[in-house]
């Protein structure tokens, strides 16, 4: 298989290829990974790539999936524009 | 939006108006609570919106009614209740946190909802698999391909490849057939189909063929599929180089299960626990459905995968025990809770549900 063209994270394009040169690097955690690559941090929150992340983790660690944390996760899940935080922060202001 | 709404007060709010959302929203406006049902889509009943198939499990949950039905009655069982039942649609719940605030989005306008009970039952997201130009156009998830089909009227594609043989993919499966659609080959990981057998007859009988132990390779074409490589597997799940075999297919559907939806549980706090047979991070809950969150309870496929028939009934469950402890009395309750547990103890008494209690009894959770 041709790990350059398998995507698994389609929101920040982060292929198969990518993932594993960080675990050779020793970046072996859901949450290091996210925090180097933006994987899982794109529209999706994890919910498409989170799994397979995990699974491929499980493979190279040699541990079972029960055994690889996940993510954690955080408010907000959507993208939330700036606009709309500041109209309802000023209406909460004036009542 | 009005002027001192940035911060509204509700009672109960249910996240997620699916199979388990409309019970739960029922049980509370039936004991006489005001009810605030979120959903992120226009079209209230989750997956029922799209299950044109007939339903199995029980007669009480509607045994062979369609999907689309089911849901027409849970709607309709609702309107009764007028205004004590108020519907967000299209609205998302972006944040949830400890002391009950739900933060949501409708419309671009941002708004925080305080509840005094929240019942989460936000199901479930499909699972995906690996694959070489596995972001070819074509390629859908079964529920995407669902969607286009059973609620727009659109076909996905002319040559179909399912990959999965679940329920799921059994199933939409047939109703590509039905629209017209050829469905090339179905393909499955395991060494043996994993949904129902009288599923699965039905699509071989009109000549489809099923290959256990075995996988897409990689997908080819230029600007969308054209091709598929299979490849079969070992007994460690691996590829097996010189297997390969090549399909012209259009579109590649993947159907490998689904997972639950606990971002919004982990956001509140609530303790969730890795269950494989329950198909991921699952809440754990107490025998009423209740989360390690006071006044935080879950149902429905959040909770665990199974079918829609358990989602509506552990959706009437947890409604019962959130009116409850919000103070109100219900009619009847002990011999209602003891109806309806019954009624989840036979939809999980088949040999299909074996993985289901399992996943329970790993959980802690008597069923």
């Amino acid at each position: 298989m041709d790990n350059k063209n398998v995507i698994i994270c389609r929101c920040s394009d982060v292929t198969m290829e990518e993932l594993y040169d960080l675990f050779d690097k020793g970046y072996t955690s859901f949450e290091e990974l996210k925090r180097i690559k933006r994987v899982g941090m794109g529209p999706c929150q994890a919910n498409t790539c989170g799994k397979m992340v995990q699974w491929e983790l499980a493979k190279y660690l040699n541990k079972p999936l029960e055994d690889v944390k996940f993510q954690n996760y955080r408010p907000f899940t959507l993208g939330v524009k700036l606009n709309a935080i500041k109209e309802a922060s000023e209406d909460e202001d004036e009542s | 939006m009005e002027r001192g709404m940035y911060m509204r007060h509700k009672e109960a709010v249910i996240i997620g108006a699916g199979p388990a959302g409309l019970k739960a929203a029922k049980s509370l406006c039936e004991a006489g609570a005001s009810v605030t049902i979120i959903d992120r889509n226009k079209d209230l009943g989750g997956q029922l919106t799209k299950q044109t198939h007939k339903f199995f499990g029980s007669e009480k949950q509607y045994a062979s009614v369609r999907g689309i039905e089911i849901l027409k009655i849970l709607l309709n069982d609702l309107l009764e209740y007028g205004t004590q039942c108020e519907i967000l649609n299209e609205t998302s719940v972006v944040g949830l946190y400890h002391d009950k605030v739900i933060a949501c989005v409708k419309d671009d306008k941002f708004f925080k909802i305080k509840a005094e009970s929240i019942i989460i039952a936000t199901g479930a997201s499909e699972k995906s698999i690996p694959f070489e130009n596995n972001d070819l156009p074509g390629i859908y998830a079964a529920g995407a391909v669902q969607t286009l089909m059973n609620q727009y009227g659109v076909k996905p594609g002319d040559k179909v490849l399912m990959v999965g043989s679940g329920n799921i993919g059994l199933i939409v499966s047939y109703q590509l057939m039905q629209a017209g659609v050829e469905v090339v080959k179905l393909v499955e990981a395991a060494p043996s189909i994993s949904g129902y057998l009288v599923h699965a007859s039905k699509i071989q009988r009109l000549g489809v063929d099923i290959l256990t132990q075995t996988s897409i390779k990689r997908a080819i074409g230029k600007e969308q599929v054209e091709k598929v490589e299979l490849w079969n597997l070992d007994e460690t799940w691996q590829g097996m180089e010189g297997s390969e075999q090549t399909l012209e297919v259009d579109t590649v559907c993947i159907s490998v299960g689904l997972a639950p939806l606990t971002e919004l549980l982990m956001q509140v706090g609530a303790e969730v626990m890795y269950v494989r047979e329950l198909g991921g991070n699952v809440p754990k809950i107490d025998h009423r459905y209740q989360t390690t969150v006071k006044g935080v309870y879950a149902c429905g496929d959040v909770c665990g995968i199974e079918e829609a028939s358990s989602a509506m009934v552990e959706g009437a469950l947890s409604g019962i025990h959130a009116a409850f402890d919000l103070g109100y009395t219900i009619d009847d309750e002990k011999r209602k809770v003891k109806a309806l547990k019954e009624e989840l103890k036979f939809l999980r008494s088949g040999p299909h549900a074996a993985k289901i209690r399992a996943g329970y009894n790993k959980l802690g959770v008597m069923i």
